[in-house]
């Protein structure tokens, strides 16, 4: 399930970015030490292949619904955490650009969801101590389901926070949690199941590819867990710093939605901008001077509602949705006015 | 300096899997020769082309550019020398525009921007892709891609032109000016090709291969109009000797 | 969405983009910077906002009618869209009730003043973020994150991941093509077939790779990728780049949607 912008606050967006950028640093560092010069050609072609891949579906058993692959485990298991984490980052971008899946900004908590997870959780911590040295085809469907499953947990879960600390959406804790977890266990199961399968299918119908690419991956032997486990507190840490800090001073991100629930919050104040600036000039030329009062008509049920949203009072709100119409109305006739007088031209 | 451009010399060549690609192969080919290797499915064409530069070495045998013997250390400076176009274009075009591709190999080469421009221009222009300069290579015709994928080795300026099946995929304008380009290369090539005609009318010489071994070796138009020594090797008579 | 209709999506999306119209001409540096700045605000409206959110329809439908990006495909794709934000948004009536307006007799309750705003982000973001690739060729938008600072190895090979996609989907294609034909229903649509055509896939596709491996080293490749790309921020850019600046800016901090709004209720009077 991909994170969308709409969802997301800029603190929590921002926030996820700069994990991600940390990490993809750092896994492009470490890949860079120890490269070798096929396995740039082949990240960049696994990852077109994930990309049409995701494009087949299959038919679920039982259910008549379609999945199709996700792709960050498999590709761990094939190239390793550094190169797969960078191949997951790369495709997600192209999806975000070609397919708008998510959308730029919440690109960050993309690729954390599901590059981070799979590569620099899951794959080390559980996938690699798991398996060992082990290509029993039972052994490596029992891992995989595991690992995928905890990686789609993984991602859910953080999807779940994302979009809480965000605070756009109303839904509670609880039940988008509910809401989320079951599905992608479901997900998950499926992702494992299939990821092994390719995996059992390639390795008995040319053994030597993927011992191949893991001769020639950076570093085959698998990575220092107690790095990982140092860089994940060291960016969990800086992540909550930053969040922490831009909750605090963003009155719209976390602490909205924390105001929300002890009914102490209010509308972001909005006696500032053009409004004021407007009504001054109004006020000179004496043109209006009551613009911010209620238009005729329904003024009671006005004054009824007014105090249950004490940001906006009800003649703004008409002036706004006025407001709105008038420049809809412009940038529509902006867009056609171009229009034509391009065609005009051609 | 000798006089032979190009000689392999007792060549095996095994894939890690054990098929036995090639099993002796002797032949020498002098300064601007173009020569045709012709052979059935799987006889070896495209492993033998692949030694040219270095992409495979030898299991054993020695193979030598110009004078230098292919070894792992030698095969940066021979691949100054040999430019191959494999079979496939889209494997060959592997950037994201023509004019980056065709820049690929004079870059590698440590060249000025200036010069780079100049020689992807030059390139370009041989094979008539001006036009396609800023393309991605996806939008690009079959035709297109093969010739830019032509530029984009000669624009490396090398010795020697090795074309892996380069008509395969072409319609007949194309591979007519595909023919008419090889015929202004005046360069030593190599062709391996199934299209006996584009071979018989480009090239002087012919090498039929079999079985990873070297057949026959002459020149084409006796090589080509032998119908028993071709269809003993899975191939048929050019079009154009067929009806006399 | 079918197979072929996602590839050939795809394909006119990546075709739109090598235009040639003045947007389409702008730096990708700017562009790049220019779509971010521009989501940043979008999201950063606080969750009740949609007055304010409407005059940032502006953005889109300049660079569609400069770009000369045809309208009915960019809406189609933000239709078609995977739908997160709005299955998530669309519990916000039910949960957040209180009434906040009431318009020609119909209350309307803060959670769908929140449902229309998360609408708005979305729509605004989404075409923001097609419209990019739309005028930005994908190759441009590479060498714009390589010199905004991004690894080069990164950027590498992302660029071979947009050069093999076309490739790949069309080889995905004639095996999914292979398969619907000769699956009758659903049977053959199943999960082991999948593992096995993508297992023939993807055991294609290292194959590939091996031989565009080769075809780099044939072409001196030593490990590194040049690029030459001339790049110049032109006049131009830092033209657009600062009206997109000012542009955010005054509909961000002031509210110019309800002034308008007020002006004309005056003139009516
Ligand atoms: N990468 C490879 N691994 C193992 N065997 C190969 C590989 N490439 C080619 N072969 C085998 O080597 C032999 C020669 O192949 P090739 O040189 O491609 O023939 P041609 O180009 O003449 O059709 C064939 O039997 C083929 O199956
Ligand atoms: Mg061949």
């Amino acid at each position: 399930m991909h994170m969308a912008d709409a969802l997301l606050s800029p603190a929590v967006g921002m926030t996820l970015w700069a994990g991600t950028a940390a990490v993809g640093g750092y896994a492009s560092k470490k890949l860079k030490e120890r490269i070798d010069d096929r396995t740039i050609p082949l990240m960049g072609v696994l990852g077109a292949f994930i990309f049409a891949s995701q494009m087949i579906n299959f038919t679920i058993p039982g259910t008549g619904s379609s999945g199709h692959l996700g792709g960050g485990m498999i590709l761990a298991i094939i190239l390793g955490p550094h190169a797969a984490f960078l191949v997951m980052a790369s495709v997600l971008t192209v999806q975000a650009l070609f397919f708008a899946d998510g959308g730029l900004l919440a690109l960050g908590c993309n690729i954390w969801n599901l590059g981070f997870y799979p590569c620099y959780l899951v794959y080390p911590l559980l996938y690699k101590p798991l398996i060992g040295e082990s290509q029993n085809p039972g052994r490596i469907v029992a891992v995989s389901l595991v690992s995928a499953v905890a990686v789609l947990q993984l991602g859910a879960f953080s999807v779940v926070l994302e979009t809480l600390l965000s605070g756009k959406s109303e839904l509670p804790f609880g039940a988008f949690l509910l809401l989320m977890q079951p599905i992608h266990l479901a997900i998950g199961i499926i992702e494992g199941f299939v990821t092994a399968a390719i995996i059992n299918h390639v390795r008995s119908a040319r053994p030597e590819i993927l011992d191949g690419i893991a001769a020639s991956r950076p570093l085959g032997a698998g990575i220092s867990l107690k790095k990982v486990m140092i860089t994940f507190v060291v960016l969990a840490v800086v992540t909550g710093g930053v969040l922490s800090w831009f909750a605090s001073t963003h009155p719209n991100g976390l602490e909205w939605s924390i105001e929300k629930v002890t009914g102490k919050g209010e509308l972001p104040e909005q006696e500032h901008g053009t409004a004021p600036v407007l009504k001054g000039i109004q006020e000179k030329t004496a043109f209006l001077p009551d613009y911010g009062f209620k238009p005729a008509g329904n003024e009671p049920k006005k004054e009824k509602m007014a105090p249950a949203w004490p940001g906006i009072e009800a003649g703004t709100s008409a002036a706004g949705i006025i407001g709105a119409a008038i420049v809809l109305g412009l940038i529509l006739l902006i867009g056609v006015g171009i229009r034509s007088f391009r065609g005009r031209d051609a | 300096m000798s006089h032979h451009i190009i000689e392999f010399k007792d060549v095996f060549f095994r894939y890690p899997d054990g098929t036995e690609a090639l099993r002796g192969i002797n032949f020498r080919i002098t300064h601007g020769e173009s020569v045709g290797i012709v052979g059935a499915n799987g006889s070896g064409k495209s492993t033998l082309l692949q030694h040219m530069n270095g992409c495979l070495l030898p299991t054993s045998g020695t193979v030598t550019i110009g004078d230098l013997p292919l070894t792992r250390k030698t095969r940066q400076e021979i691949r100054r020398k040999v430019g191959i176009i494999f079979q496939n274009p889209d494997d060959q075009l592997f950037m994201p525009t023509v004019f980056d591709d065709v820049a690929f190999g004079p870059l590698n080469l440590g060249m000025d921007e200036a010069c780079v421009r100049e020689r992807v221009h030059r390139a370009l222009g041989m094979v008539h892709g001006l036009d396609l300069r800023d393309k991605p290579p996806h939008h690009l015709s079959g035709g297109q891609k093969s010739s830019v994928a032509i530029a984009s080795v000669i624009a490396m300026e090398p010795d020697i032109l090795a074309l892996d099946e380069p008509a395969a995929n072409l319609d007949p304008k194309s591979r007519r000016s595909l023919i008419a380009f090889l015929k202004t290369f005046t360069h030593s090539k190599m062709i391996a090709s199934h299209d006996l005609d584009l071979i018989l009318d480009v090239c002087e010489r012919c090498i039929v291969i079999g079985d990873g071994s070297v057949v026959a070796d002459g020149p084409s138009a006796k090589i080509l109009s032998n119908r028993t020594l071709l269809e003993e090797n899975n191939l048929e008579l050019p079009l154009s000797l067929q009806r006399c | 969405m079918t197979f072929d209709a996602q590839y050939f999506d795809i394909g006119r999306l990546d075709r739109l983009s090598y235009r040639d119209t003045f947007v389409h001409h702008l730096d990708p540096r700017v562009k790049v910077i220019a779509t971010m700045l521009f989501l940043f605000t979008v999201i950063s409206f606080p969750k009740y906002e949609v007055v304010a959110l409407v005059p940032f329809f502006l953005f889109p439908v300049l660079l569609m009618t400069l770009g000369e990006i045809p309208v009915r495909f960019i809406l189609r794709k933000v239709l078609l869209v995977s739908p997160f934000a709005i299955l998530i948004g669309v519990f916000n009536p039910f949960l957040d009730t209180g009434t906040v307006a009431i318009i020609a007799g119909i209350p309307i309750s803060a959670g769908s003043l929140s449902f229309l705003s998360i609408l708005l982000k979305f729509t605004l973001t989404i075409s923001a973020a097609l419209l990019l690739i739309a005028t930005t060729s994908f190759p441009g938008v590479c060498h714009a994150l390589r010199r905004l600072g991004l690894p080069s190895l990164f950027v590498s090979q992302l660029l071979f991941l947009y050069r093999y996609i076309f490739v790949l989907m069309e080889e995905a294609m004639r095996i999914t093509r292979a398969r619907d034909m000769r699956s009758f229903g659903t049977r053959g649509a199943g999960i082991k077939v999948f593992v096995r055509l993508i297992g023939t896939l993807f055991v294609r596709t290292v194959d590939r790779a091996e031989r565009i491996y080769y075809a780099m080293l044939s072409r001196g490749f030593q490990g590194d990728i040049p690029s030459l790309r001339r790049a110049r921020i032109a006049v131009t850019d830092l033209a657009y780049l600062t009206a997109m600046v000012m542009f955010l800016a005054v509909f961000r901090f002031y509210r110019v949607t309800e002034g308008i709004g007020c002006l004309a209720q005056g003139l009516l009077r």
